[in-house]
């Protein structure tokens, strides 16, 4: 039972931090922010793991295997949608316009 | 190495992964260390994963393999193709991802029967609620905004049933949290109403309201994650899903106030479309050689970029405009509602893509008290958000969102497709005005147009 109650403060513990951690965001930074916290519950993939290494049953391994699946999509996909958009802020703020470079 | 060191590694390694996210969440939130952030919650990831196949008492590590590479090298394939226009339904779609491999983590738990107390219970099997529901309003979210499915349906009655889907499976729910004996077909049974009940609350929902939703289930997963890995004990998995699950809802609450559109009413009654008084008057037009004119003798000009600008891919054509503009003297601007593109901040990511300076680009509360300064507002592919019944008239369903003031310019020239209602179904009374100068054409082609003439003067 201790354990459960270390994992409840864990909880909320995490809640304030989420909440403090979003709350002075300016707005450009919503999207990639919200692109980058879906990368960050991709952690779920690290569970769907164990919880396909303990799989018996051919449906437990079936679910475990979709589990894992899934969670590898979540990971790698909110990692290389985030880091692109953010490879789109790259460029300092305040740096000069390039003179007369077209796209 | 023994069973006790093998699961000492796997705890410092969620340990490192815990703390990398929550620093990388915390970078991501400047724009300055933004990129820097991604890479290092990257790394978090990339431990815990390697050193999760150390965790004790695991096997099927073939089918581990095979999956991680099937899932990882389809998202690496599509999520490396896709345009900046699309990244909104891609972030959906890997969301809900996540959210089905949390139910499916416990549906797994759930068939393996009870040797969890009740508390551990009731989460596993709400984890598993709110993951199947983020996952099947997901993909209807996805396949929306990808343009699959263009029209939002409801049932008669629509709000009774998802209602009842709902309470049925939470019924259910609370009879597996209840029971000590694995119930199969239950157990189905619920996660079948659950997947139904996401694609219930998701199908009446329009596209303007879509970014609070694709918010709402990122949050969603975020809990589900952190539930299921209580049901785990496994620590990384609570941190980072509460995390974002409370981070989520923060930022679901901000876009639902810029946009306007309480997530409550958003819920029960699906989007609000049509509606509001009709617009007396006609749109006048105006060709390219005149509309270069204002722009060229202007002395302050402001874009007002919109995702019809994104979708023909006309930001770098704009960029150009903007350069000769400069270059005769005239001050340029552009202003961005926080909802323009399809979520707040997309527009940013879009300009940034055409490498338009940071310092042009002013946000709502910046540029509205400096609108009656400006010479010419160009309205490029936006709609809603410049919409002045926002503010006057009380009966229509925008009323009250945030706009931007741009009727208050000297000169208004909207370039637009067609004579279509915005996003919402709802008239724009801007397109009426006296003032305002209606250029019709494609982004792309109308603001190329544009250029060659204002070359000419």
């Amino acid at each position: 039972m201790n354990e459960t109650w270390a994992a409840l403060y864990i909880f909320l513990l995490a809640a304030f931090t989420g909440y403090e951690i979003i709350s002075r965001v300016p707005v450009i930074l919503h999207t990639p922010l919200m692109s980058g916290s879906n990368f960050v519950h991709g952690i779920v993939l690290v569970g769907a793991m164990v919880a396909l290494g303990r799989a018996t049953t051919g449906l437990e391994i079936a679910i475990g295997f979709f589990a894992v699946a899934l969670g590898a999509m979540n990971a790698v996909g909110g990692y290389v949608v985030t880091e692109r958009m953010l490879a789109m802020f790259q460029k300092k703020p305040g740096s000069e316009t390039k003179s007369g470079g077209g796209h | 190495m023994s069973e006790s060191v093998r699961m000492f590694l796997v705890q410092v390694s969620y340990f490192v992964a815990a703390i990398l996210f929550i620093l990388g969440l915390k970078r991501m939130s400047s724009p300055l260390t933004a990129q820097g952030g991604i890479v290092w919650a990257g790394i978090g990831m990339l431990v815990a994963t390697l050193f999760t196949f150390l965790y004790p008492g695991l096997g099927n590590f073939t089918w581990m393999i095979v999956a991680i590479a099937i899932g990882g090298g389809l998202a690496w394939w599509s999520g490396k193709r896709v345009a900046m226009t699309d990244m909104p339904q891609m972030i959906a779609i890997y969301n809900g991802m996540g959210g089905g491999a949390a139910a499916a983590i416990a549906a797994v738990e759930l068939l393996k029967g009870g040797h969890h107390g009740p508390v551990v219970m009731t989460l596993a099997v709400l984890g598993a609620l709110i993951g199947a529901v983020s996952f099947s309003g997901s993909i209807i979210a996805f396949l929306k905004l990808q343009g699959l499915m263009n029209k939002t349906y409801a049932l008669p009655a629509h709000n009774l049933i998802s209602w009842g889907v709902l309470a049925v499976a939470v019924i259910l729910g609370v009879a597996i949290a209840m029971s000590n004996a694995v119930m199969t077909p239950i157990i189905i049974a619920f996660f079948l109403l659950a997947l139904l009940y996401g694609v219930l609350m998701t199908v009446p929902i329009g596209g303007a309201d879509m970014p609070v939703i694709i918010s709402l289930y990122n949050a969603f997963t975020g809990l589900a994650v952190g539930f299921e890995g209580f049901v785990l004990g496994n620590y990384a998995m609570i941190i980072a899903g509460i995390v974002v699950g409370a981070s989520g809802t923060l930022l679901t609450q901000l876009m639902a106030k810029a946009m306007n559109r309480p997530i409550s009413k958003l819920l029960t009654a699906g989007s609000v479309q049509g509606g509001g008084q009709a617009i007396e008057g006609e749109q006048k037009a105006i060709e390219a050689q005149d509309a270069a004119i204002q722009l060229a003798y202007a002395s302050k000009v402001v874009i007002v970029p919109g995702y019809g600008m994104a979708v023909a891919q006309a930001q770098h054509k704009v960029w150009e405009l903007t350069k000769l503009l400069k270059e005769k003297g005239i001050e340029v601007k552009f202003a961005i509602h926080p909802v323009a593109g399809r979520m707040p901040g997309h527009m940013n990511v879009l300009l940034a893509e055409a490498g338009v300076d940071y310092e042009l680009i002013q946000d709502l509360e910046e540029i509205n008290p400096e609108f009656n300064t400006v010479d010419v507002a160009l309205i490029i592919g936006a709609n809603d958000v410049v919409n002045p019944v926002a503010r006057t008239d009380p009966s229509s369903p925008i009323y009250g969102m945030p706009i931007l003031n741009v009727d208050y310019a000297k000169n208004v020239i909207v370039i637009k497709r067609g004579k279509g209602a915005g996003f919402s179904g709802v008239e724009n009374a801007l397109f009426y005005l006296p003032n305002t100068r209606m250029f019709y054409g494609s982004g792309q082609e109308a603001v190329n147009q544009l250029i060659q003439q204002v070359k000419l003067l």
